[in-house]
């Protein structure tokens, strides 16, 4: 093993630290490090100042990492040390308070400062920016015993800081040199908006002033402007932008131009020094955004750990006004930079205003006032950059229900009647009208009844809402409670609760005890009901088949004819000459009419009749593929480096072992897994309910994704070193998801629904992820394959079988 | 008209359902949770399906292709959809447990 190597960072912040915790976890021991912070505190979240300015958040709640961290890592921190030099040729660095430090590798994340406008008597006490906890500190203290208070620049961070200073009792009056508030993001008219927004909330403005001159004796007293007018100020507050810390990087002789230039792999000219963060300028930009500088945290991380990177090629970022009762979100290139074009969208009543801009047919950028809903969805096809050519006013309207009201309104009055609003049951918008006007169908509920709108995949349903605004207008009915089905009006939650309460062990004990409507459920409650009771009582619930769809009850899809499919299970994919030569013999034997490969890797025998399907089983004696369950499907994988030449990890092994572990689960959903070898993703794996990408040393660990009617990327679990980690990780997300999930709610759906945040949260305990684990080996052990249960049971053979009249009998 | 010996009782699971062909029809027999025996024609008015397959719900089956719901006792489909299918008069001798389906 390499000896361990000198690793010292300047600067104490958020993109820093986030590149100490990520090499940590790839390359625990390869580096001794050392970290040199001017601010007094451990790492915390810069973001959340404007909060803790706001009110309801304190100065400990935004604490990333505390002391204890550093300690428990082996990490030593200077807090409190400003390094004025870096020795190069010797590899040392130099702080203020003289302290040394010598470095194998050098890592600058000294971040920016707020840009103080150079005005005669800028130095004076009372005058600050807004950048980190000693200047919220200040605000605070300066709240109690003075009032007026003046922000310079009505921008993001003005406004945030005029929003706190607000909550704290101060007279706030934000100055800014343009006439339109946020003038980069937004346009006159909705920037008039929100200037009527924030007057509302108490904040006045003095537009298109330039200030010129902060008077006072030791204290600011007030500020006066180019046009001769003055105002009174107990405190200023700029936030005119910000300037990245370059100049021990300039002073070292580093290439910089607004900030430190760093190329694809975060290097400064420097081989030995890096750097990351807001005092850096990557192909020309210095972000100010922490997902970017997290990015590039990310690459630079595993370049510093040995791990094979593609290197970091630039953002596209987006920013949302944290100041509460108002709704700013942008996106990507929203100030119509010079080749691009934009469509505009206003509601004066609503107070709503979106802007698009395009550039040869891509979405390039985006800003929304009002109604930020469409926001991540805009977001995601800017950085897609496919062709939105045709779809351009469907973006403006809006995706989501909510989105721009009337605009989505004014397309479903335009639509014509034998348009299609639900692609699953055919039903057009003459149908739904009709059902609305003539039968009296006055909620979605009552139209799903009557037409199936909105009866399936239920991604009509906005339509149908805004169908049934149009054509019921008042006489629309007030939403009402909707529960798990038309049985009953309790949500989810509420029936598991009761089960657990009350002991509930049988699905008709619940229906009896919950007071069903419906004495014997329907095809919704009761396999429903049956998963939630499987769920809570592994060992003792006894599974109702006639509470499972057909394809459960017979182990098999069923085809539009009657017919069946079989899959048999292949591990990972992989299978050999022998047990092909199996499959083939016996598809042959029995007739099958189509031999598929899927979608998942794996062989499909397609149309098989039903009392064939006991004998088939016995013949190819290999275990169910279960492609029919709301169980674990297939677990994807690539080649991985048993052969690949660019494979980290073996992920064929990983996904056997997974596939092993987990077939035969029962699941709200339908649950598919993918490893790929490493971050090229042969196996699709960040479109998976559970994905696993191998990078050099370790495994990411992905959730959440989905390849279906709704595509959905994975988001990042974490990280892990060992293959046992994948498992454990795996399995304690997949009991988080069988305990909390609504039955049918795909993995995708679920984790957008609680949150990552949640989901992270569950799961970093080590104790309570084995708990989970626990949890999902007793539940997978209690059931066997269902394949070999039925051959082996004759009383389960006899479904597969038709009677035999008896009069037949006789001739 | 015949009346015909198709089975007993054990034959089929309790909201569950075997199907018999005589002649040119098939025929799904149904046992509800009472006891009782339905028996109608194995085709879904909508597409076909064979409605032995679907989930029994009282006195209804859910269809498994595309989830009508058809009632066992009049082969009526409820609403929204319309249509239905032919139902067979069914006899169950107590004392043996065997089903008649007369046709
Ligand atoms: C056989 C296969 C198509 C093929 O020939 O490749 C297939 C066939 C069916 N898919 Fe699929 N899906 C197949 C891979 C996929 C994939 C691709 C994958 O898994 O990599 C997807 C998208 C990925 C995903 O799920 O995230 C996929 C998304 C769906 C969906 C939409 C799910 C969603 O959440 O949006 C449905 C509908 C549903 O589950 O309600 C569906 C439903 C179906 C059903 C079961 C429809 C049904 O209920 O009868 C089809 C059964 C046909 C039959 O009679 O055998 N199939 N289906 C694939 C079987 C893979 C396997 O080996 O198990
Ligand atoms: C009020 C506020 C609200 C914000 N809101 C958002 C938001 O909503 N969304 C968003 O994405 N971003 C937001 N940001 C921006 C975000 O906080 C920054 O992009 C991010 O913190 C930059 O990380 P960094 O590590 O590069 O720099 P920093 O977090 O600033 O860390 C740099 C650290 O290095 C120290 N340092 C500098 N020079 C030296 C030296 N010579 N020696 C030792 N230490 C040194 C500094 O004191 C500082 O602690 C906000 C910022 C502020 C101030
Ligand atoms: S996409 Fe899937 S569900 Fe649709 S027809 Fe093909 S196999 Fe069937
Ligand atoms: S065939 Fe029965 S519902 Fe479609």
């Amino acid at each position: 093993m390499a000896a361990t190597k000198k690793l010292v960072m300047i600067g104490n912040g958020m993109a820093g630290v986030r590149v100490i915790e990520h090499i940590l976890k790839l390359a625990p021991g390869a580096y001794d490090i050392t970290i040199f912070g001017s601010e007094p505190h451990p790492n915390y979240n810069r973001i959340m100042l404007s909060s803790v300015l706001q009110g309801g958040t304190g100065l400990s709640d935004i604490v990333i990492n505390d002391w204890e961290w550093y300690r428990d890592n082996g990490i030593t921190v200077h807090a409190g040390h400003t390094v004025t030099s870096i020795d190069r040729v010797n590899r040392k660095v130099v702080s203020h308070l003289g302290l040394e430090a010598s470095y194998d590798t050098l890592l600058i994340a000294t971040g920016s400062s707020a840009f103080i406008l150079p005005l005669p008597g800028a130095d004076k006490e009372g005058v600050i920016g807004f950048r980190d906890i000693k200047d919220c500190q200040i605000m605070q203290e300066t709240s109690l015993s003075y009032n007026k208070a003046v922000v310079i620049g009505g921008g993001l961070l003005g406004l945030e800081a005029a929003r706190g200073l607000l909550n704290l009792g101060m007279d706030v009056t934000v100055v800014h040199s343009n006439a339109y508030l946020m003038n980069r993001q937004l346009d006159k008219a909705a920037s008039m908006m929100l200037k009527e927004e924030l007057e509302a909330q108490g904040m006045k403005f003095l537009l298109q002033k330039q200030s010129e001159r902060i008077h006072g004796k030791k204290r600011v007293k007030s500020l006066s402007f180019a046009d001769g007018t003055e105002i009174e100020a107990d405190l200023i507050v700029m936030a005119v932008g910000i300037k990245p810390n370059v100049q021990i990087a300039k002073d070292a002789g580093l290439n910089v131009n607004r900030g430190i230039i760093v190329s694809d792999f975060m290097e400064t000219n420097d081989p030995n020094i890096y750097a990351v963060g807001e005092c850096t300028e990557h192909r020309g930009i210095a972000y100010g955004l922490v997902a970017p500088l997290y990015e590039q945290g990310a690459v630079l991380a595993k370049r510093l750990s040995g791990v094979d990177t593609e290197g970091y090629t630039g953002s596209i970022t987006s920013t949302k006004l944290k100041v509460s009762g108002v709704d700013v979100f942008s996106a990507g290139q929203y100030d119509e930079p010079a080749g691009t074009r934009s469509l505009k969208y206003q509601d004066e009543v609503d107070r709503v205003y979106k802007k698009i801009v395009l550039k040869d047919d891509k979405l390039v950028g985006a800003v929304l006032f009002g109604d930020t809903g469409d926001g991540a969805s805009l977001l995601s096809l800017i950085r897609k950059g496919e062709s939105v050519r045709g779809r351009e006013k469907e973006l403006l309207l809006g995706f989501s229900a909510g989105g721009a009201a009337s605009g989505k309104e004014n397309h479903l009055a335009e639509m014509a009647d034998d348009e299609i609003v639900c692609g699953c049951n055919g039903v057009s918008k003459g149908t739904i009208a009709d059902a609305i006007l003539q039968k009296g169908c006055n909620s979605v509920s009552a139209i799903k009844a009557c037409t199936k709108a909105s009866g399936s995949c239920g991604g009509c349903k906005p339509e149908v809402e805004g169908l049934l605004k149009i054509y019921a207008g008042d006489n629309a009915a007030a939403p009402v409670k909707e529960g798990i089905c038309g049985c009953t009006t309790l949500n989810r939650d509420e029936i598991v609760a009761e089960i657990k309460r009350m002991g509930l062990k049988t699905v008709k004990e619940v229906m009896n005890v919950l007071e069903w409507s419906q004495p014997e459920g329907c095809s919704k409650c009761r396999p429903s009901l049956n998963y939630y009771l499987g769920m809570l009582w592994p060992t003792e619930y006894k599974d109702e088949k006639e509470s499972r769809f057909t394809n459960e009850r017979y182990h098999a899809n069923i085809q539009k004819d009657g017919t069946f499919s079989v899959v048999p299970r292949i591990y990972g994919g992989v299978t050999s000459p022998s047990e092909l030569k199996k499959i083939a013999e016996v598809a042959e034997k029995f007739d099958v009419p189509l031999v598929k490969f899927t979608g998942g890797q794996r062989l499909d025998l397609l149309g098989v009749k039903k009392e064939d399907l006991p004998k088939m089983w016995e013949e190819l004696d290999m275990p169910s593929g279960h492609a029919y369950g709301k169980m674990l499907r297939t677990v994807k994988t690539c080649v991985g480096n048993t052969f690949c030449r660019f494979g980290t990890q073996d992920a064929i092994g990983m996904g056997v072992r997974l596939e092993k572990e987990f077939e035969r689960m029962n699941a709200p959903a339908k649950v598919k897994l993918a490893v790929s070898g490493c971050p090229r993703n042969c196996a699709e794996a960040t479109i998976k309910d559970f994905g696993i990408v191998a990078i050099d040393g370790g495994w990411e660990l992905h959730v959440g994704g989905n390849g279906g009617v709704h595509v959905r990327a994975t988001d990042l679990l974490t990280i892990v070193k060992t293959e046992d980690e994948v498992v454990e990780w795996g399995g304690a997300f997949l009991q988080l998801y069988r305990e909390h999930a609504n039955w049918n709610e795909r993995t995708s759906v679920w984790v957008e629904r609680v949150g990552m945040d949640f989901i992270k949260k569950s799961l970093e305990n080590g104790e309570e992820r084995k708990a989970l684990y626990g949890r999902i080996r007793t539940a997978i052990d209690q059931i066997k394959d269902p394949w070999q249960e039925i051959i082996e049971n004759k009383e389960l053979r006899k479904n597969f079988e038709s009677l035999v009249p008896a009069e037949a009998l006789q001739s | 008209m015949a009346k015909v010996l198709i089975g007993h009782m054990a034959d089929i699971d309790k909201k569950g359902a075997r199907t018999v062909r005589y002649q040119d029809l098939e025929i799904a027999v149904f046992k509800l949770s009472d006891g009782e025996v339905r028996a109608v024609e194995n085709r879904c008015p909508h597409k076909g399906g064979k409605l032995a397959e679907g989930m029994v719900c009282g006195t209804a089956v859910h269809c498994p292709l595309h989830d009508w719901k058809i009632d066992l006792k009049s082969g009526n489909v409820y609403e929204p959809d319309e249509g239905c299918v032919e139902t067979y008069e069914t006899e169950v001798d107590q004392a043996s447990g065997a089903i008649y389906i007369t046709l």
